[in-house]
């Protein structure tokens, strides 16, 4: 099913150059890929998240429609994807100008760099095409076994709770590693009573090796452990990646808690980009720009570049866009470092004219942005890089909806409050905060989850649904504390109804 | 072999499909929700076909944006414009409102199998011919708006190479006029089977707001069925209350008089239309009549049993009354053709509308013979 050939000849050569220009200017990356493919692959890699192979799922498919069907009334169209994998692929669009294949180029080298060095991907697997492709075959084969609507109905109910994953894990301190190896030991030891193999391979490939035992009749079925676990479940308090708690503790099949697994290992896998966004985009936005007007354009190609650049960076009275701000926040950055306008002494400064005019001649920009992207995400980007000036020049603002006249309305230009917003849009990329509050609520294994208020309420409609997944998973009452309309509140889903209480 | 998204894609017009008759109820009773967009397609709104999650409220949140105004200035624009060019793996809430698109063909499938309609057969109708011309073949002769210019560079070029005065080194093309090739057209003989609906609605004083919305709902549906089953479909609006005239369609679900009724009037100018613009014997022919079930008098019901006798039946494929309750209608209609024609007469249709939820039902019961 090769719907993708590398580039040759021409394209070969351009990619050359451009990769010239990256070496000079600094950037270190995975080695360098492109494909050259036609519309409707590049609307299938893109549906799939840019890889050729995952599972099935109908999820997919919808994405697929709706990306087919935007390129076919022209209101949209992908100019390129890049994915975060050694050897970093990338794919060409075989009907772009040779001007938008330059630009892409140049884009791409900047965010591979951004891939390698920026250390929220350093845990990140490259190989992740092969692990998106094994996960595809073992879901095929559950199917293929247990029933395509039987798996596809546990997807389903396993996807709705994507977004519930510690974005802390993607890092361990000292104290939460040997918390986990604690527990890991345990149940380590408890499978051990029960005939498993000891082994440090990954939760997923181990039950989907259970998996196959079991099928050939080595292991007895229901291993007694889930059952033993309860105190243990307590230790969960305060657990945000309820995904893995459900994967470990919820009374289910081993080939579902082996799905679990596998969608919460690309959960992962995608967080750190969307974690990284605003940085990732303007960062690749900076190097194409700075390329493309200093090396690779030839003059002729100046308008063209000057409307496909324009489009890109295009500013939305709704939404930031993160190419816009990402690049525009590290030029900024370069020039302050440049002039030396940072720091203790420049900010106490009031003399407006000197700050105007300030200038120590530091030509430290360069290098400063080179280690921003390296250390920084969106937030700690944001929170210590956006001044008054600047939002004040990008005329930046915050709106809210006006009950009175039902729309939305520009509310404040305050720097405080913009900078509050853009961070509370980016805590826990983008999604509410909930953790595991009791896995024994009630002394009846019940589960009661937690909504960690932060001003923002809840979609309800939304909730409801997905607490009823989760019964679906853990079978016991589901609970959800949260705050609406400034009441605090349970919801609970028993199984049969849904009901909601103040708390 | 087809890309497995394929079959992931087509997974999810199945699904998308099945919500749709398991919401057909919802989708009719609450009236045009689907969107007839032009080429024989319509954009069928799903609200809930995506994963469900924890996710912030929208209202509540507000956001920040970019750009020129003042406090207080409306923010236009959809979310997500100006934001082009991307792709970036692993983004994309997908959390839009999602429309599907459905063909005639799709839509009146959905609908034919939660009724289960039968399919229509064309009965007693000689089966029209037309010839049509397409535009499939090339030809040497013809004007110059349809050139077909590849092709007669091609020829060009095959007389050049053949000649021996091409050179790769200069490639240069020159075609002379024996090497113009045109687009040409074929004729081809299309058998079709056409059909005429005709609504006739009562706009007399008693008929109100939500009356006339089950009558829209009501022939969109009956409209859609009939799409699919003929290559071929008019459609013609009738309004009356003590005279009759015949309207577009904008105006048959807007107007409202008021003042008396007779329903013999509009009977009579569906007869008038049938007899100079449709001839029986090539046309399917349906005429439909809504009312809330008044008539003036006795005599002009007596009338109207006598036009339908005499013209209207024997040249219809079925006719069709469907009764829409009313605070102020008698219903006596109703009952007038109940005693006449029963349940027996093969091409007589009649169906009472009791509100919204019965549309339904009454489309299965005008639809359900498969006249």
């Amino acid at each position: 099913m090769l719907r993708t050939k590398p580039i040759s000849g021409d394209l070969l050569e351009l990619q050359r150059t451009v990769q010239g220009y990256a070496d000079d200017y600094g950037l270190s990356y995975f080695p360098q890929i492109f494909e050259m493919c036609d519309y409707d692959t590049i609307n299938i890699l893109a549906a799939q998240g840019g890889f050729p192979i995952r599972y099935p799922h109908w999820k997919f498919g919808m994405d697929y429609d709706q990306l087919s069907k935007g390129y076919r009334y022209g209101v949209q169209k992908i100019y390129e994807m890049v994915i975060n994998t050694d050897p970093c692929y990338a794919y060409l669009l075989e009907v772009n100008s040779r001007l938008d294949q330059k630009l892409v180029m140049a884009h791409v080298y900047g965010h591979n760099d951004f891939f390698k060095n920026n250390l929220w991907f350093s845990t990140t697997n490259r190989r992740m095409m092969d692990v998106m492709a094994n996960n595809g075959t073992k879901m095929r084969r559950y199917m293929e076994r247990y029933g395509q609507n039987n798996v596809e109905a546990f997807i389903d109910k396993v996807l709705s709770l994507e977004n519930l994953i510690d974005i802390n894990n993607l890092f361990e301190t000292s104290e939460r590693k040997s918390k986990r190896e604690k527990i890991e030991e345990k149940y380590r030891e408890e499978q051990e009573v029960g005939g498993y193999l000891v082994d440090d391979r990954s939760e997923a490939l181990k039950s989907f090796m259970r998996e196959n035992q079991r099928k050939a009749g080595d292991i007895e079925i229901n291993p007694p452990e889930r059952e033993e676990l309860v105190a243990e479940k307590n230790i969960e308090k305060g657990n945000r990646d309820i995904l893995q708690f459900l994967s470990k503790y919820a009374p289910i099949e081993d080939w579902q808690a082996d799905i679990i697994s596998c969608i919460r290992e690309e959960a992962y896998y995608f967080l750190p980009q969307r974690i990284t966004k605003i940085m990732n985009e303007g960062w690749a936005s900076y190097w194409h720009s700075k390329i493309m007007t200093e090396k690779l354009m030839d003059p002729s190609e100046f308008i063209d570049f000057a409307k496909v650049h324009g489009g890109v960076m295009a500013m939305s009275k709704k939404n930031i866009n993160p190419y816009k701000i990402g690049i525009e926040l590290m030029r900024d950055i370069e020039y302050r470092w440049n002039t030396g306008r940072h720091g203790k002494e420049y900010n106490e400064c009031t003399n407006m004219y000197d700050r105007e005019n300030w200038d120590t001649k530091d030509m430290k920009g360069r290098e400063k942005i080179f280690s921003v992207r390296k250390t920084h995400n969106d937030i700690s980007f944001i929170d210590e890089f956006l001044t008054p000036e600047f939002c004040n020049r990008q005329q930046l603002f915050t709106y809210k909806h006006n009950p009175r006249t039902n729309r939305m309305e520009i509310d404040t230009r305050d720097f405080q409050a913009i900078k509050q917003k853009l961070l509370m849009g980016l805590t826990n990329f983008g999604s509410p905060i909930i953790h595991i509050e009791d896995a024994n609520y009630k002394n009846r294994k019940e589960l009661l989850i937690k909504h960690d208020h932060r001003g923002v309420d809840l979609d309800m409609q939304f909730a409801n649904e997905t607490l009823r997944n989760i019964h679906g998973i853990w079978k016991r009452p589901v609970t959800l504390a949260t705050i609406s309309e400034d009441k605090e509140i349970l919801v609970q889903f028993d199984g049969n109804e849904l009901s909601v209480n103040n708390s | 072999m087809d890309h497995p998204i394929k079959r992931d894609h087509a997974r999810f017009r199945k699904i998308v499909k099945g919500k749709i008759r398991d919401n057909l109820r919802r989708y009719i009773s609450e009236g045009q929700q689907i969107i007839p967009k032009g080429d024989d397609s319509f954009k069928v709104p799903m609200p809930s076909i995506d994963i469900p999650r924890f996710k912030f409220g929208d209202k509540s949140q507000g956001g920040s944006g970019q750009g020129k105004g003042e406090k207080g200035d409306p923010v236009d624009g959809e979310p997500g414009e100006g934001e082009p060019g991307q792709g970036e793996a692993g983004e994309g809430e997908g959390s839009k409102e999602l429309e599907v698109e459905m063909n005639v063909e799709e839509l009146a499938k959905i609908l034919g199998e939660e009724l289960s309609l039968p399919n229509i057969e064309p009965k007693g109708k000689k089966q029209m011919s037309s010839t049509v011309d397409k535009y499939t073949s090339i030809g040497t002769v013809g004007p110059d708006s349809l050139k077909h210019l590849k092709r007669t560079y091609k020829e060009a070029l095959k007389r050049q190479m053949s000649m021996g005065t091409y050179d790769p080194m200069n490639p240069r093309v020159i075609p002379i006029r024996k090497d113009y090739r045109f687009r040409s057209s074929d004729s081809k003989v299309e058998m079709q089977n056409a059909a005429v609906v005709i609504y006739m609605m009562d706009v007399s004083g008693s008929m109100g707001e939500e009356q006339k919305e089950i009558v829209r709902t009501e022939s969109f549906w009956i409209n859609l069925w009939l799409k699919s089953q003929y290559k071929d479909i008019e459609v013609r609006y009738i309004i009356h209350d003590a005279t009759a005239k015949e309207v577009d369609e904008n105006t048959f679900f807007r107007t409202r008089e008021s003042g008396g009724t007779l329903i013999s009037s509009a009977f009579k100018l569906c007869q008038e239309i049938i007899e100079s613009d449709y001839n029986p014997a090539e046309w399917n022919i349906y005429p439909f009549h809504f009312s809330d079930g008044d008539n003036w008098s006795a005599d002009d019901t007596k009338f109207c049993l006598q036009l339908l006798d005499d013209f209207l039946l024997p040249n219809s494929n079925m006719f069709c009354y469907g009764q829409v309750e009313s605070r102020y209608g008698s219903g006596q209609f109703y009952k007038d053709l109940f005693q006449k024609y029963g349940t027996d007469k093969e091409n007589v249709i009649l169906s009472k509308i009791k509100n919204k939820e019965a549309i339904l039902d009454s489309i299965k019961d005008f639809l359900g013979k498969g006249n």
